[in-house]
């Protein structure tokens, strides 16, 4: 079987005839932050913001420490037509996107939230804000879109504070992270997050990215931004090899991970090497004391864009076999330049209960939210 | 079984300690071995009583295993019956921070590997140690030892202070290729960051895991940074890296630079085609589940029966008994394995009498 991906036609079929999708990886931007964010902080942080800037742990004052590929690292034709940022105009992400997709359940994640901040009272009073944001500018005027409660995560007593404050609000279906944080996540500074998590019955989700201060490979850093943009595979890796050593999900069975945008080919490969590892030196993580592999074919879930594309779509059928069908939640990154169509994705050998799954029935488990 | 005219090439030779390496040590660090009370340069990534650093069977009490050059020869060479073996000594010069003491100790160690190990058996050849801290003085010391026709490669370690592909590494990837050595990067750090992209592990258990996922990052970094661009000749060998990463790492990597080539506009071939072309890796260990059927399914994702190169990684302990070649491997591609990918990987394993 060698059909390419990417002859699928789907251009000129009517979004009704189409499969109904989750999107779990949608990025919203704020039309203005005077308008849209600083309403929702008090004026000390507006002020701070405006003095001193942002500044994560990372070289530059505005814009990533590696330069992109393309302009805010969007589509080119997902600038509104009426102004602003790429993912700002609530109505132009139906028109574009999530109608004709045939979206039914999105899960918005923000990602300029405040996460990563170096002042971590201003991290923390600016991801309340960006919650806020969310639940006002976007899930109450669309109902399909779904909301992440973004945490400070390098506090975190604040990150607690604020899973409590907003996990009644039905409209939060996660509490979202970023992979780069300062020590892997399965460290017990981390616990109180898992636990807050836990106890509010909501998803742990990680997306790609962040400031954690330590270099995205073990020999420093690249020089490419290529380099950085296949790396964060390898941070949610690494992260995965933490929590699971940890013990994290021995002490939290019911916790559900959520990897976002960091690839999931990967998976199988580091199961099988934390199982013989985990075999040769368990008398070192007691606390681990179930076969990784049992663990992360539990309670780990992961984002499919931007999907790895093998020559032989076989190879990408044995993977999601050994990851397993029940695992992976379709999201298209809308409206970033990588977005994955759902049309192209899956080879046309695929049967209908796998799709089913993979496009929307595993998000809707797993967020535990009918659509 | 493996055929007749097996290479293993990935053993590891131990330094009994600092003080085997006096004698081969300039005075000036000879002395600072005795008058400094140097301690022994054993690297955090291998305990020497830690379970994968030593097979059970093959540990000696009151001795590292490894150290001894006819118990590596009975254990290894002649229970698997390879007929040649290729040393990398993962002493920790890398490690260290004074550029001088790092040339001084790779110098002590190749004198050390010569005279102690490649004198002793004519199966044995060895990996050219260099201290990574001063590339142009690796290269020196790289063509200085390898006037020994017996060292076949040049050690690196797959974590370092900067990416492998920077081109502060060029000199040592210019003085292996015009020598017609593959550079070998091994598993461990030289620990200038943490070995994991999210900051310190608190495990042993993470951060041998993290050697898989670090060289992913190096292969990254060496085809984005344009090395065999610049060394057309040049093969790069992964060593104890565990092997069935790689396809899934090359599916991304190869998406990644359809969409962002015109960043790196010198690779102009998918990096799956330069990694297939220039890139090797030693079998063990192979992180893969016991099944016969799902091994091989991931040597079909692999793709090539030309990247393997067969290793037993003596004496860390990755699997029991005899059992180092994984079930599911056709006979046809052990055989390419352990003899025909070595002799075509090392130029100096085809010369007469080498």
């Amino acid at each position: 079987m060698t059909t390419d991906l990417r002859d699928v036609p789907t251009r000129g079929v009517p979004a009704e005839a189409k499969l109904r999708i989750a999107d779990c990886d949608i990025h919203p931007s704020p039309k203005s932050l005077d308008r849209e964010i600083f309403p929702f902080m008090e004026k000390r942080w507006r002020r701070h913001m405006e003095t001193y800037g942002a500044r994560p742990r990372q070289p530059f004052l505005n814009g990533p420490a590696y330069p992109k590929g393309q302009p805010d690292a969007a589509r080119r034709d997902a600038y509104p037509p009426g102004g602003g940022r790429p993912g700002s105009d609530l109505a132009f992400m139906r028109e574009q996107h999530l109608d004709p997709n045939n979206v039914v359940f999105g899960v918005l994640n923000p990602l300029r939230s405040g996460q990563g901040m170096q002042d971590l009272d201003f991290a923390a009073a600016y991801c309340r804000a960006v919650n806020d944001w969310q639940i006002a500018f976007w899930t109450r005027e669309e109902p399909r879109l779904k909301a992440s409660i973004v945490v400070p995560y390098e506090d975190p007593a604040a990150s607690v504070r604020e899973i409590e404050r907003c996990a009644d609000e039905k409209d939060f279906v996660q509490v979202l992270l970023l992979n780069r944080t300062a020590e892997p996540l399965g460290q017990r500074r981390y616990r109180p997050i898992h636990e807050a998590a836990a106890a509010a019955g909501l998803p742990l989700a990680v997306h790609a990215f962040g400031f954690g201060g330590a270099p995205i490979t073990g020999s420093g850093w690249p020089s490419y931004y290529i380099e950085d943009m296949t790396a964060h595979a390898q941070a949610s890796e690494a992260l995965l090899a933490s929590m699971v050593l940890e013990g994290v999900f021995d002490r939290l069975p019911d916790l559900k991970l959520v990897l976002i945008e960091s690839g999931f080919a990967w998976l199988p490969a580091l199961s099988w090497r934390l199982d013989r590892i985990w075999t040769r030196m368990r008398d070192e993580v007691p606390h681990c004391r179930r076969r990784p592999s049992a663990t992360i074919r539990s309670s780990v879930f992961l984002t499919t864009q931007p999907m790895e594309e093998p020559r032989r779509p076989r190879h990408l059928l044995d993977t999601i076999g050994w990851i397993g069908w029940d695992r992976l939640l379709f999201a298209t990154d809308y409206p970033h330049w990588d977005f994955d169509e759902p049309g192209r994705v899956l080879p046309p050998a695929v049967g209908e209960e796998e799709r089913q799954r993979f496009f929307l029935d595993n998000a809707l488990e797993v967020y535990g939210r009918p659509a | 079984m493996l055929p007749s005219g097996a290479i293993d090439c990935d053993l590891h030779p131990a330094v009994p300690g600092v003080g085997a390496l006096v004698p081969f040590l300039e005075p000036h660090w000879a002395d600072a071995v005795r008058q400094r009370g140097l301690h022994d340069l054993e690297s955090i990534a291998y305990p020497p009583d830690a379970p994968l650093s030593a097979r059970p069977d093959w540990r000696v009490p009151g001795a590292k295993a490894g150290s001894d050059p006819d118990r590596l020869i009975r254990q290894a060479v002649e229970a698997f019956g390879t007929e040649r073996a290729i040393l990398n000594c993962l002493y920790g010069v890398p490690l260290l921070y004074s550029d001088d003491m790092a040339a001084g100790f790779a110098r002590a160690v190749n004198g050390w590997l010569k005279s102690e190990w490649l004198d002793r058996d004519p199966r044995l050849r060895a990996a050219v140690v260099v201290a990574p801290q001063d590339p142009d003085r690796a290269a020196d010391e790289i063509e200085r030892t390898a006037a020994d026709r017996r060292f076949v490669q040049v050690l690196l370690p797959v974590m370092d202070e900067a990416p492998p592909g920077r081109r502060r590494y060029w000199p040592i990837y210019a003085a292996a290729e015009r020598l017609g050595l593959p550079v070998a990067l091994h598993a461990g750090s030289s620990y200038r960051h943490p070995p994991t992209p999210v900051g310190w592990p608190n495990y042993l258990a993470e951060d041998y895991t993290a050697q898989s996922i670090a060289f992913q990052s190096a292969l990254t970094s060496l085809v984005a940074e344009g090395v065999f661009r610049k060394f057309p000749d040049l093969k790069v060998v992964l060593a104890e890296s565990g092997v069935t990463w790689l396809p899934a790492h090359l599916w991304r990597l190869s998406k990644f630079w359809r969409g962002l080539r015109m960043e790196i506009p010198w690779v102009d071939r998918s990096p799956e085609e330069v990694v297939r072309e220039h890139v090797r890796l030693t079998l063990q260990p192979f992180d893969a589940p016991d099944e016969p059927s799902e091994v091989e399914r991931i040597l079909e994702h692999i793709g090539s029966e030309d990247v393997l190169l067969f290793s037993t990684d003596y004496p860390h302990w990755q699997f029991d008994g005899q059992g180092v070649l994984p079930d599911g491997l056709p006979e046809s591609l052990v055989r390419r394995m352990a003899v025909d990918n070595p002799l075509a990987t090392y130029p100096r394993l085809r010369e007469e009498g080498a």
